[in-house]
């Protein structure tokens, strides 16, 4: 016990006298988060468009002013030909165009079913599926009051069969992007500064020959690894206490459920980062390799494959079983659900589980590999 | 014979099919300083890791202080020091910040450390420095500091890797000082080394070559009893040609640069002095000076290193 606790004061010192790894530690996530949480959003907003009025009539006017006044849409340029909006899509002036043909109000006159053309630049895949979304939205309002409109000057028509359907969204009610990636910042930024942490700081001790030292001293191997690892634990900790704080108070993201149980799951989801942290320190001569390692290996994978960036549903069958062996994808789910759902243990165990599972197998693995690499 | 601190029975170590140590056996007296010398890559480093607990032997035995290498390791490391030439100390963290670690990891009381730290201090002559950071000290200074740090729980054998490269001249004498001090006070001590000066400081040496022991004993012993031939110290203007004219002469046993001085060992004193003077005077280079000289522990290991190589050929 007391040769541990030798080790844990002599890394706090060094830690204390490293002032960029502490900036490191501290700011990194913080600025990270405002980053992110600022820049990382998908919301779309005053989409730039073009329209192509062929039909110049009050109900096409009328459409025009929908999408004006939704607040998604500007309306950038009048054109006058398809091959003019073909120009301003190329150069980028316009993401979206509205085509309509000169027999609209006619048609909708003569109570047939009217057709518009919108198109869309598809290079930015994930804008044009937003700005459809909101496209179509508006024309189906649209439509809808014009039925309700030809109802109320011909009431003696029987009534069409409709279904209006009414949207309501749970959990993230304002439908922010920003809400839905803070939580899972968060989780990344932990996993980066404690695996970063842990995997340098045993290989720096390799470089400068201090381990061969310590190897020499009567400190047992499993004395010097959790001398090792509390002190990054209690520093990944302390960055989930103050990127919670920014979490809450700058960007308001609410947090629904248990502070308690956030802090316990974070903590299970440390000991796998610590875990591969320490494996990398055992495949690495160098600083700089473990850094390249944690990097391409691990933090790449993981980012990309854990949900946090993409929605693992919607990824390929043989990926998404691949998903399953990447412990951030659990604690991104725990995570967004505390926040987000407020979802309980009840609901998380599985994932709680998986970590645990984890935790224990990454974790035995690695001190295994690091006491043999030690002799 | 008094008792042995450490006795080493036909150890070897192999790496794959690399043969680093290859049945080195010798022993040490308590008390005294013993020189372990050898070219880099002779294999010093691996046995002195063998011997510390940190590689296992592939085969054979060793103990130190009583305690066998491969079962006891935890009592062994309990009861050495170890320094390596890297002065394994952590440079971010001050003298003192450094003593109080090592101190606690060695299990010693509080009122211990403090009793050995004043008394490191003092060793290192790093008074009033102990709140400096161990990067700001110079190479001597970091190197007494490791020293300190090593013999903190004042072990009876001390194990010290090429203690002394990358130190300065005068720093290598005072930590030789402490040596000697240490080693009156009863503490045997094993120290590598490729300074041939050091090695006159030891009590008895061996001398590896290629994982292979090939010679052993006292400076004296090693320097009167395998050079049997006289050695002539030739001072001449041009070292390089007459390098070239002796080396083939028969009668030239062998012949090595020593700066701007060549010695020749040759089989007969006066026949030698005199097939010297007459081979190089007909390529008309001068002599200045040509005396015969006690060999230097130089000479006797360039000539045993010489010697071994023409065994592993033959």
């Amino acid at each position: 016990m007391k040769t541990i606790y030798h080790i844990i004061v002599k890394e706090f010192i060094q830690f204390r006298r490293d002032k960029r790894m502490m900036a490191l530690s501290f700011m990194a996530p913080i600025l990270q988060l405002i980053l992110l949480g600022y820049a990382a959003t998908t919301d779309v907003k005053d989409v730039p468009m073009a329209v192509y009025n062929q039909d110049k009539s009050v109900a096409s006017r009328e459409l025009i002013d929908q999408f004006v006044h939704s607040g998604y849409f500007i309306i950038q340029k009048d054109v006058n030909s398809l091959d003019e909006i073909d120009h301003e899509i190329e150069f980028g002036n316009v993401w979206m165009a509205l085509v309509i043909p000169p027999d609209f109000s006619s048609n909708l006159l003569a109570r047939k079913t009217a057709s518009i053309q919108i198109l869309t630049d598809g290079s930015d895949a994930n804008s044009a599926n937003i700005s459809l979304g909101y496209a179509s939205q508006i024309i189906n309002t649209y439509s809808g009051s014009i039925i309700a409109d030809i109802q109320k000057r011909v009431p003696l028509v029987t009534r069409p069969a409709q279904l209006q359907p009414e949207v309501r969204v749970w959990y993230n009610p304002d439908l922010k992007s920003r809400n839905f990636m803070v939580p899972g910042v968060l989780a990344t930024v932990l996993m980066i500064i404690t695996m970063t942490l842990t995997s340098l700081g045993i290989v720096k001790e390799k470089e400068i020959g201090t381990l061969e030292q310590l190897m020499v001293t009567p400190i047992k191997p499993y004395q010097l690894i959790i001398g090792k690892l509390l002190p990054f634990a209690i520093i990944g900790m302390i960055d989930v206490v103050l990127v919670l704080i920014v979490t809450r108070f700058w960007f308001a993201v609410p947090l629904q459920g248990s502070v308690v149980l956030l802090f316990a799951l974070s903590g299970l989801f440390i000991m796998t980062t610590l875990g591969l942290g320490l494996f990398i320190s055992t495949i690495s001569k160098t600083q700089q390799q473990a850094m390249m390692t944690a990097q391409f290996f691990i933090f790449l994978p993981f980012i990309y494959l854990s949900g946090f960036t993409f929605p693992v549903e919607n990824m390929p069958q043989a990926i998404q079983y691949l998903t399953a062996i990447i412990p951030l994808k659990y604690f991104i789910v725990i995570i967004r659900g505390i926040f987000l759902k407020g979802t309980g243990i009840a609901e998380l165990w599985p994932q709680a589980l998986a970590l645990w599972i984890f935790g224990i197998v990454i974790l035995t693995l690695s001190v295994m590999r690091f006491k043999t690499k030690l002799s | 014979m008094s008792q042995l601190a450490i006795e080493v029975n036909e150890i070897t170590k192999m790496f794959g099919n690399f043969t680093a140590v290859d049945k080195v056996s010798f022993g040490v007296k308590q008390g005294e300083i013993f020189g372990f010398l050898g070219a880099n890559g002779a294999g010093k480093s691996t046995t002195i890791r063998m011997l510390i607990g940190l590689l296992e032997p592939t085969s054979g035995q060793a103990k130190v202080g009583g305690y066998d290498v491969k079962t006891q390791t935890d009592l062994l490391k309990k009861n050495i020091g170890y320094m390596s030439q890297k002065f394994s100390l952590y440079e971010d963290m001050t003298v003192e910040e450094n003593i109080h670690f090592y101190g606690g990891v060695y299990g010693l009381s509080k009122e211990k450390v403090k009793e050995r730290k004043k008394w490191v201090l003092e060793m290192a002559g790093l008074q009033g420095r102990d709140k400096s950071l161990t990067k700001t000290l110079s190479g001597g200074w970091k190197q007494r500091l490791a020293l300190g740090c090593a013999i903190l729980h004042e072990p009876k054998i001390l194990f010290l890797d090429e203690p002394t490269s990358g130190v300065d001249p005068v720093s290598r004498r005072n930590f030789w000082d402490l040596i000697n001090e240490l080693s009156s006070q009863g503490v045997t001590i094993l120290v590598t080394t490729h300074y041939l000066d050091e090695a006159e400081y030891c009590n008895n040496i061996i001398l590896i070559n290629a994982g292979r022991l090939i010679a052993q004993g006292s400076p004296k012993e090693l320097k009167t009893e395998h050079i049997t031939f006289p050695i002539l110290e030739v001072e001449t203007d041009n070292v390089v040609t007459a390098l070239e004219l002796l080396r083939t002469q028969p009668w030239v046993v062998e012949i090595s640069v020593f700066g701007t001085y060549l010695h020749v060992g040759v089989s007969e004193l006066d026949l030698g002095k005199n097939a010297i003077r007459l081979t190089l005077a007909t390529k008309g280079i001068q002599i200045q000076r040509i005396e015969q000289i006690v060999p230097s522990l130089e000479d006797v290991f360039l000539h045993l290193l010489e010697q071994d190589m023409k065994k592993v050929a033959a």
